[in-house]
């Protein structure tokens, strides 16, 4: 099921939440939606599963306007951060609860929760309480529990926020591979950059409820459309007036057209590439990634005085003031 | 280790004197003289009839404040509106008023020249003297209960688990029944026993309002006075140890439940 976002506007109070974001995600897809916290990502997520209303624009499910249809007649699927498990329930009765209450026969449930249960490895768990899970456990159970009434979009609000770190990244290989094999509309929220560039094969960008930029992870990171996606996705230093990503930076050790005269403060090596820290004139310090055997080329060291430049393609112009959404705006 | 031990002992002491000996005491009165007195007491037709009163009273109160708590609870917890604050602050009303106030209260109201009095009376409905006025100052005296248990467990829940429901499919009322009230079962529960506790002892508001007609419109509690007032000592130690051995029996059940479900 494909789903739109039109012109959608949210508003807590004094807080505007979201601000007039159109969204297309197409059937079938893996989307990420991408921000810092308070950006607005859950709650657009939450107005797609019909948590919350928007104060003004209209949400399609399949082309048909679902703006003010109940959360249990929208056929999504919602997975929570904190797992949201029917703590009074065993494993097997969490997973089953989309058909018991739509009152299938006992039989297809137990093999529909028995098929579910093996797909997110969690066979030997069926009369656990979800209090004797662990963090990724509950939320493989929350995952098999939300598709197992077939819905035709998932949504996932920050999925893996609350696993530690190798947990969270055995899920994102396993949510890949499950979308490969469901291919169920899938849109997750994360404010974790890695986590949407490596899971999803579009995301967009939202920040202070303003729709950044959409598209696959490698035009964000090649051609962000404004400095704030610039600096949210993968690394960016100043150089002169313009943002550029670390690994963007020549050197040289002769003056050229554009480039910044800089000082080297410190190398450290760090495997295949290293870092460079220089700081220009003013004293304002950047970084420079290069590769081990450019290094050992130009065979630099600490104190020296050598030229910087970047391919003036990609990086922005950084005469606006530092990295706000109006300078994000103004370009996208 | 010392220090421990002390506010063990001040406090296991203070429960000693304020609660236990009290209840010592009137279960040894009660059954010196052997059971003869007390089985007497007990099998009286009028403590049999003052009994039933009660267990009325009770039976009409209990479920009624049961569903009004919930009910409150839930308004409080999940919704906005106005008059919120005041609502919260009513339901503890009759915690902070003295029954023979309310009872007072009751009595005014449904007297033949009170609000509602008149229209009863005119209906020709005996409420006050009679079994209408007991269940009303009953009723009134165990109103906050559950919405008291209910309400922080009800916060401390949240309504992540009822959203989830939501997106599953379920309806407001299946979220309410497969998600919300087994969730505050333990809490709902404890309210109804302790709801249940005040009803059966009620004595000051029904006092008031009910005439204490033996073998009419007297409760338990007011056969207890009874038999005090008439120097009949043993009656009245019969029905009160009645009473205490209810209490007992439902606090120790409770315990019992109780931690194996937490734990779960």
């Amino acid at each position: 099921m494909s789903i739109e976002i039109c012109n959608v506007s949210k508003r807590f109070g004094t807080f505007t939440a979201l601000d007039d974001v159109s969204l297309e995600i197409p059937e079938g897809s893996l989307t990420a939606v991408l921000g810092p916290s308070g950006s607005g990502k859950s709650t657009l997520l939450r107005i797609v599963a019909g948590l919350e209303r928007p104060d003004s624009g209209e949400v399609l499910l399949s082309g048909k306007d679902a703006t003010g249809v109940a959360p249990q007649r929208r056929d999504v699927g919602f997975v929570f951060q904190h797992y949201a498990a029917f703590k009074h329930m065993t494993v097997r009765d969490n997973v089953a609860f989309a058909l018991t209450i739509r009152k299938r026969p006992k039989q297809e449930i137990r093999e529909r929760v028995d098929e579910l249960l093996e797909l997110v490895q969690l066979q030997g768990f069926a009369d656990r309480y979800p209090s004797r899970l662990s963090g990724g456990q509950r939320q493989r159970m929350a995952l098999a529990r939300a598709l197992a009434a077939k819905p035709r979009v998932l949504l996932l609000d920050e999925p893996f926020g609350a696993l530690d770190a190798r947990v969270r990244a055995e899920l994102r290989d396993w949510l890949r591979r499950l979308h490969e094999e469901v291919r169920v509309t899938t849109v997750f929220v994360t404010h974790d950059q890695e986590e949407a560039m490596e899971v999803a094969d579009r995301v967009a960008v939202l920040d202070h409820g303003h729709l950044e930029q959409v598209g696959a992870p490698a035009d964000l990171y090649d051609a962000p459309a404004s400095e704030f996606v610039l600096r949210f996705v993968g690394d960016a230093v100043r150089l002169g007036s313009r943002l550029v990503r670390p690994q963007e930076i020549t050197l040289r050790r002769w003056p050229d057209d554009g480039a910044v005269e800089v000082e080297i403060e410190r190398i450290a090596v760090l495997g295949a590439d290293a870092r460079v820290d220089l700081a220009d004139g003013n004293g304002v310090r950047l970084t420079a990634r290069l590769r081990r055997d450019e290094l050992e080329d130009l065979d630099l060291g600490r104190g020296e005085i050598v030229w910087a430049s970047a391919e003036p393609l990609r990086g922005l112009a950084a005469d606006t003031s530092a990295g706000d959404a109006e300078a994000g705006q103004a370009l996208g | 280790m010392l220090r421990r031990l002390g506010l063990r002992v001040v406090a296991l002491g203070y429960l000693l004197v304020i609660l236990l000996a009290p209840l010592a005491v009137i279960f040894y009165r009660t059954f010196e003289h052997g059971l003869e007195p007390v089985w007497a007491a007990l099998s009286d037709p009028l403590t049999i009839h003052a009994f039933e009163v009660t267990l009325i009273a009770t039976a009409i109160a209990v479920p009624l404040n049961t569903v009004f708590g919930v009910l409150c609870a839930l308004a409080i917890v999940r919704r906005r509106f106005r008059g919120k604050g005041l609502l919260n602050a009513f339901i503890d009303l009759p915690l902070a008023l003295s029954p023979v106030v309310v009872g007072l209260a009751l009595y005014l109201l449904y007297d033949r020249t009170g609000w509602f009095g008149g229209w009863f009376t005119e209906h020709g409905i005996q409420v006050l003297f009679a079994l209408p006025a007991i269940v009303l100052a009953t009723i009134f005296v165990s109103v906050p209960f559950v919405a008291r248990e209910v309400i922080p467990t009800l916060r401390e829940l949240g309504n992540e688990q009822e959203q989830a429901a939501a997106t599953l499919g379920a309806t407001r009322w299946q979220r309410f029944w497969r998600i919300t009230l087994p969730s505050i079962r333990w809490a709902v529960i404890y309210g109804v026993v302790l709801t249940t506790a005040r009803c059966l002892g009620e004595y000051g508001a029904v006092a008031v309002v009910s005439g204490r007609v033996q073998g009419k419109t007297e409760t338990a509690t007011l056969r207890v006075e009874d038999y005090v007032v008439n120097f009949q000592t043993s009656g009245a130690y019969a029905i009160a140890v009645v009473l205490a051995a209810i209490a007992v029996v439902v606090l120790v059940l409770m315990t019992l439940i109780k931690p194996q479900e937490e734990t779960a």
